[in-house]
């Protein structure tokens, strides 16, 4: 592994911590939803988890991650089969799956949105996607979080609006209901790494993107972080970055965070 | 007088098929969001006077077109989208005036309900649910295992469909298909759950032996469960139809823009059901242009 490089954008920097995020998971369907996630994912498989499975986003699963946007339709080389006719059988029910998703909301319990907002659930101010398949990933698998939006509007006070994901409140905890399956992971956002180590499966911020404080974190933050040892996330190194440009040969990656900065924010300016 | 009855004939027209549908029914719209969907004969149901329905889907613009209309009294649904167009403009409208009864699940729980009521059951047991406000706006139940362990489990109601409309790549006369293309979804299930399943396809034969004995292992689902088949090419346009189109992502984009401007259906129904399935065609460039279509890259 070489040196840490300066030239890394901050987009990359996530893609990195968010990978860590798969390390170490096992023979599990490692699911990247958005291109932040899907080239963590890739990268995670092409360099310390080789063990992980992915589809190539549709039903075929490959050993070689299937590079983001316009390419030859039968450039993917199929290695097995995982259509969503069986997917809830063979990958999530069975637990075999790490997702990692970008709902609308999460809360302090780790509760998740992507259902609607406002108003009343007949008829609510914003109506987003549905649940899809929130409810069943995050009791059977575990699940971990990419935002490239840090605000308070994600990272809700209270509670969010539709709990569409299971989180850790002790309330919604159903008498004689097996919980065990909930295992939520990390946040990754553009200011931090966050896990659910804290008090109670408390969030706390485990590691603060180069130039941000945990101040300027609780201050986008709706609810109350706990501290873990924080560390700096790590700087992408050059052999990283290679791998993450072959995945993303269209450079989306620029377009997913506001601006596309540098890794290396001057303190002050998030 | 002779022994030998005549061979199944399903064959229908798609009126006919919209026909033998009838106001209240709940109806099973197989497919998955912009994929496999059934839209020729979802335009057939936006021809005719067809109201108050229940509609259980995977829901892509089938759902949107349907709830604009105000052809559709509730949804059963865990998502609807346009894939590339994440949100559904036309079903997001519908939800957001008001008005539009729902039982919003889980897409896994939603396939374990159409089992159910495949196989007979009242319910199947899931701990899908559990820890989220589904059970509660849903007005889900809970049952305990009889055994050891007591696990308190949800209770997945049967969806049990009056009819089930499919879109398959061929099939006979007599409603033996032939499914195609990466990835099935739950086709078989919505089959296997309705009392009446309509298939479309986009090839029709009169004896599938005699043309294709060689892909019997596409053969989905059973014909005992098909009541009624019609040809209809490009059937699923502008959802995808693996392997013979894409979707039609600049159909789909002008959808979802006449949503916003004027975003009155009356105003625009025409463009996107039109008078015809033969003049729906010929708008969007005929067999050869949807022939054209890529197929999507994800």
């Amino acid at each position: 592994m070489s040196e840490p490089t300066s030239m890394a954008s901050l987009a990359e920097l996530c893609i990195v911590a968010c990978s860590e995020a798969f390390r170490g998971n096992g023979e599990v369907v490692a699911s990247g939803v958005g291109a932040v996630p899907r080239l963590a994912a890739g990268l995670a498989k092409l360099t310390h988890s080789p063990e992980l499975m992915m589809t190539d986003g549709e039903a075929y699963l490959v050993e070689q991650p299937v590079p983001l946007g316009p390419r030859g339709y039968d450039d993917r080389r199929p290695a097995g089969y995982l259509p969503f006719s069986r997917f809830f059988d063979a990958a999530v029910w069975s637990g075999r799956r790490h997702a990692m998703v970008t709902p609308t909301q999460l809360d302090r319990f780790g509760q998740i949105n992507l259902s609607c907002m406002g108003g009343t659930y007949r008829q609510p101010k914003t109506q987003m996607l549905g649940v899809r398949g929130f409810p069943g990933n995050t009791i059977c698998h575990p699940n971990s979080f990419f935002f490239p939006a840090h605000g308070p509007r994600v990272f809700v006070a209270g509670e969010v609006d539709m709990i569409s994901g299971v989180g850790y409140n002790p309330a919604k905890r159903v008498a004689g209901g097996n919980f065990t399956g909930v295992d939520l992971r990390r946040i990754i956002t553009n200011l931090c790494v966050m896990d659910f180590g804290g008090k109670d499966n408390a969030i706390r911020v485990i590691s603060l993107h180069p130039g941000v404080t945990f101040e300027e974190v609780q201050d986008a933050t709706g609810f109350a972080l706990e501290k873990g040892d924080i560390a700096e996330t790590p700087m992408p190194c050059p052999e990283q970055l290679e791998i993450i440009a072959s995945l993303d040969p269209h450079g989306i990656r620029a377009s997913v965070i506001k601006d596309n900065p540098s890794a290396r924010m001057p303190a002050g300016q998030v | 007088m002779t022994l030998v009855a005549p061979q199944l004939d399903k064959r229908m027209s798609a009126a006919e098929i919209v026909a033998q549908l009838s106001d209240g029914m709940t109806l099973g719209i197989a497919g998955w969001g912009p994929r496999r969907k059934p839209m020729a004969l979802v335009r057939e149901i936006l021809r005719s006077d067809l109201k108050d329905l229940t509609v259980v889907a995977y829901g892509g613009a089938d759902v949107g077109m349907l709830c604009a209309a105000g052809k559709v009294r509730k949804l059963v649904f865990a998502f609807v989208t346009l894939d590339a167009i994440a949100l559904e403009p036309w079903f997001r409208k519908a939800r957001e005036a008001g008005g539009l009864e729902v039982l919003e699940l889980d897409e896994g729980m939603f396939q374990w309900g159409l089992k159910a009521a495949a196989f007979g059951l009242p319910f199947l047991p899931t701990r899908i649910g559990l820890g989220t406000d589904l059970a509660e706006l849903g007005g889900l139940k809970t049952v305990q295992s009889p055994y050891a362990d007591g696990e308190t489990l949800i209770a997945m109601p049967a969806l049990k469909l009056d009819a089930a409309l499919i879109h398959v790549n061929r099939c006979d006369w007599r409603g033996n298909v032939q499914v195609f293309g990466p990835d099935v979804y739950y086709d078989e299930w919505f089959a296997r759950a309705a009392d009446r399943a309509y298939v479309s396809c986009e090839e029709l034969v009169d004896r599938m032996e005699d043309h294709y004995p060689d892909n019997a292992q596409a053969n989905l689902f059973e014909r005992c469960f098909v009541t009624g088949v019609v040809e209809m090419p490009c059937g699923a346009h502008p959802s995808s139809m693996p392997p013979h189109y894409g979707w039609d992502m600049k159909a789909l984009k002008a959808y979802t823009d006449a949503a916003k401007d004027p975003g009155d259906w009356g105003a625009v129904k025409d463009r996107f059901v039109a008078a015809s399935e033969a003049e729906y065609l010929a708008m969007h460039g005929g067999r050869e242009a949807v022939a054209a279509l890529a197929l999507p890259i994800f």
